[in-house]
């Protein structure tokens, strides 16, 4: 249960601050997005049984391996469109069309000179 | 033979990737990282085009990785579908790969490295029986998409690469939570073994969020919109590679989960129907109000996107061969014309229809090539469109889904009456005093890399138009013509830049006539998607 309500505030907070405006708020969001498919994956594999497969030779409480193996790759690809993401909001910041352009209008044209 | 083909099947993934990683590290040698590339891209389509020798009648090829037992493995499947895809895949790759080196832009370092990273993750897109796996590679195929779209984008803002990475990585995730869905239902997420398990609710419902999310990377039409806003932003090569895979992979996925997860259940397709209608009209509507040459091509794909999933909805024999006939032909004709429009593009420093014109006499490679495609795409005999929309409309008459029919013929009157449009505007229009001033900006620009937001040294510019007009022989014909205003000579377009469109032109002319050829294929590959037992067999190893 606890479980459940974890994915579901993080599915929640991750789909608001996608809906924001602005790359660091978005990548922000799918961080928090990937944490709660992640977490929708570990309880695919049932939580109830977590103990090591490998002393004593009984099997029957051993953790499901496979969705670890899933996590463990999609939190590394998780984190590299992060790092994608955020290049992109730290080089396209000043043409960032989904932020409003007024904040400090003379500092953004001279960012965009300089480059 | 097949034991040492099934062996090599991970090779398509395997030696892309490898051989992209060591280009890397030679960022100087751009004439010697190119011939390694173009050969490996080469010898991908030969190996690919083995295979569909090989699985043309009916054989399935497949490798559990590291031969672990069926259900455990990581399978590699080469079926006829499959096959016939990657070889699709592989001459599109070659050829806009072929383009990016004549238009010099596959001189930048990682270019190279990223489209065959790319191929690489198509390949293993198309091969994997895995769902898990299928999303890895998936990713793998996104991420040097993501590199291709900013470094060859001609433009500094970078609106429509966020776009684009929001959107993907947006459907990413939802395909993510599906295959631990289907995982939480079935435990597992082998293709085979998942086969014919649509039937029970639950594991319907997670498999309609994968392929909720394939649709999203399709851009069928209600989610169409990111579409027309990215594919606008980067060079034309990239388009035309993103066009032929991307969105065709997430098609192949769908075809493929539908026949093998769901079994072709009827009770979903005329959901299907009702939504690949309205992706045919939405898309070809938009594009009736587009003012660019490729933001037209561009909503073209939603509409065409529409008639190849039609086959998924009808899901007979018929349907299905048509489907699979009409994306081939699709991924070849759409690539054509983004090529040729392109090579226009940047020639001339401009893809709006207002600002060319009168092509056709200057311009006979490319004119040759986009006329071709565009009638092919409009669905014309002899040219492939013509034979995969005829029998796409067949099949939904004999499926007894006759306003599909209607709908897909009243469509492509629309297709050709925008593709007129743009043949009216840039092709036989009046010519544009001004295009010489263009082609003259463009070349200024490329040599001294600017992007095209940024100011341009105007005097330079007007140098470089006078100098090229008073250097170039009036184009054949135009000298006698009192109305031109003659501010425009001589073929702009460099042979290099036309050759790419024109040899898929070629293919499409040859796909027309031989029609029978293909479709004898095609139907094959239906086969293989109607019946999934020889599927799962060879994926279970039994």
């Amino acid at each position: 249960m606890s479980l459940a309500i974890s994915i579901a505030l993080l599915v929640a907070a991750g789909v608001y601050l996608v809906l924001q405006r602005g790359l660091i708020r978005i990548t922000l969001g799918f961080v928090l997005l990937s944490y709660g498919v992640n977490l929708l994956i570990i309880a695919a594999g049932g939580v109830a049984r977590r103990d090591a497969p490998f002393f004593g030779g009984d099997t029957s409480g051993a953790a499901d391996a496979l969705p670890q193996a899933f996590v463990l790759t999609a939190i590394v690809i998780a984190f590299a469109i992060t790092v994608v993401l955020a290049t992109f909001a730290t080089v396209g910041r000043g043409d960032d069309d989904t932020e409003p352009n007024s904040r400090v209008p003379g500092e953004l044209g001279h960012e965009a000179e300089s480059r | 033979m097949n034991d040492i083909v099934e062996a090599l099947l991970p090779m398509f993934v395997g030696i892309p990737i490898l051989v992209g990683g060591l280009l890397l590290a030679m960022p100087r040698h751009h004439r010697l990282r190119q011939t390694v590339t173009m050969s490996t891209l080469l010898a991908m389509l030969a190996g690919a085009t083995v295979l569909v020798t090989m699985t043309a009648d009916g054989t399935v090829l497949a490798h559990p990785v590291a031969l672990w037992p069926g259900g455990i493995a990581i399978p590699f499947v080469a079926d006829a579908f499959s096959s016939l895809v990657l070889t699709v895949t592989a001459i599109l790759a070659t050829v806009c790969f072929q383009y990016m080196i004549a238009s010099g832009e596959a001189r930048s370092p990682s270019i190279a490295s990223l489209v065959l990273i790319l191929a690489a993750g198509v390949a293993g897109a198309l091969l994997t029986a895995d769902l898990f796996n299928l999303f890895v590679f998936i990713e793998v195929m996104l991420l040097p998409s993501y590199g291709l779209l900013v470094i060859l984008s001609r433009r500094s803002k970078m609106g429509g690469a966020q776009l684009y990475v929001t959107v993907n990585l947006l459907a990413s995730t939802l395909f993510l939570a599906g295959v631990g869905l289907i995982y939480a239902v079935q435990g597992t997420v082998n293709l085979a073994e998942l086969a014919g398990t649509g039937a029970d609710p639950a594991t319907a419902v997670a498999a309609a969020v994968c392929l909720g999310a394939m649709a999203v990377k399709t851009a069928v039409f209600p989610v169409h919109g990111w579409l027309v806003r990215t594919y606008t932003v980067p060079s034309p090569a990239v388009t035309a590679l993103f066009s032929g895979l991307h969105t065709k992979v997430a098609i192949y996925v769908i075809y493929r989960l539908y026949a093998v997860i769901f079994d072709g259940d009827a009770t979903w397709l005329l959901v299907a129907l009702v939504i690949t209608s309205l992706s045919m009209v939405v898309g070809v509507m938009g594009a009736m109000g587009e003012s660019t040459m490729r933001s037209i091509l561009v909503f073209h794909m939603v509409s065409q996107i529409g008639y190849i999933l039609i086959g998924v909805g009808l899901f007979t024999s018929l349907g299905l061969t048509a489907g699979i006939f009409y994306l081939l032909h699709h991924m070849i004709v759409k690539a054509s014309l983004f090529l040729s429009t392109g090579a226009i593009e940047q020639t001339y420093g401009t893809g709006q229809l207002e600002h060319l014109g009168g092509l056709r006499t200057r311009e006979p490679l490319i004119t040759a090539a986009f006329a071709i495609a565009a009638l092919s795409l409009a669905g014309l005999p002899p040219f492939s469109g013509f034979v995969a929309k005829f029998s796409l409309i067949l099949a939904s008459i004999e499926a007894g889904a006759l306003a599909v029919g209607l709908v897909a013929l009243a469509v492509s009157l629309f297709t050709l009456l925008s593709m007129l449009k743009i043949w009216a505007a840039v092709f036989n229009g009046k010519r544009s005093a001004q295009i010489e001033y263009y082609a003259a900006e463009a070349r200024v620009r490329d040599r001294e890399r600017l992007l095209d937001d940024e100011p341009v040294d105007e005097i330079v510019v007007a140098e470089e138009a006078a100098h090229a007009i008073e250097h170039h022989a009036p184009p054949r014909g135009a000298a006698a013509l009192e109305d031109d205003p003659h501010d425009h000579r001589g073929t702009r377009i460099p042979t290099a830049l036309a050759i790419p469109s024109l040899i898929l032109a070629a293919v499409t002319v040859l796909l027309g006539l031989g029609g029978e050829f293909l479709l004898g294929l095609s139907q094959q590959a239906a086969a293989g998607l109607l019946d999934t037992t020889a599927y799962v067999a060879a994926v279970l190893g039994r």
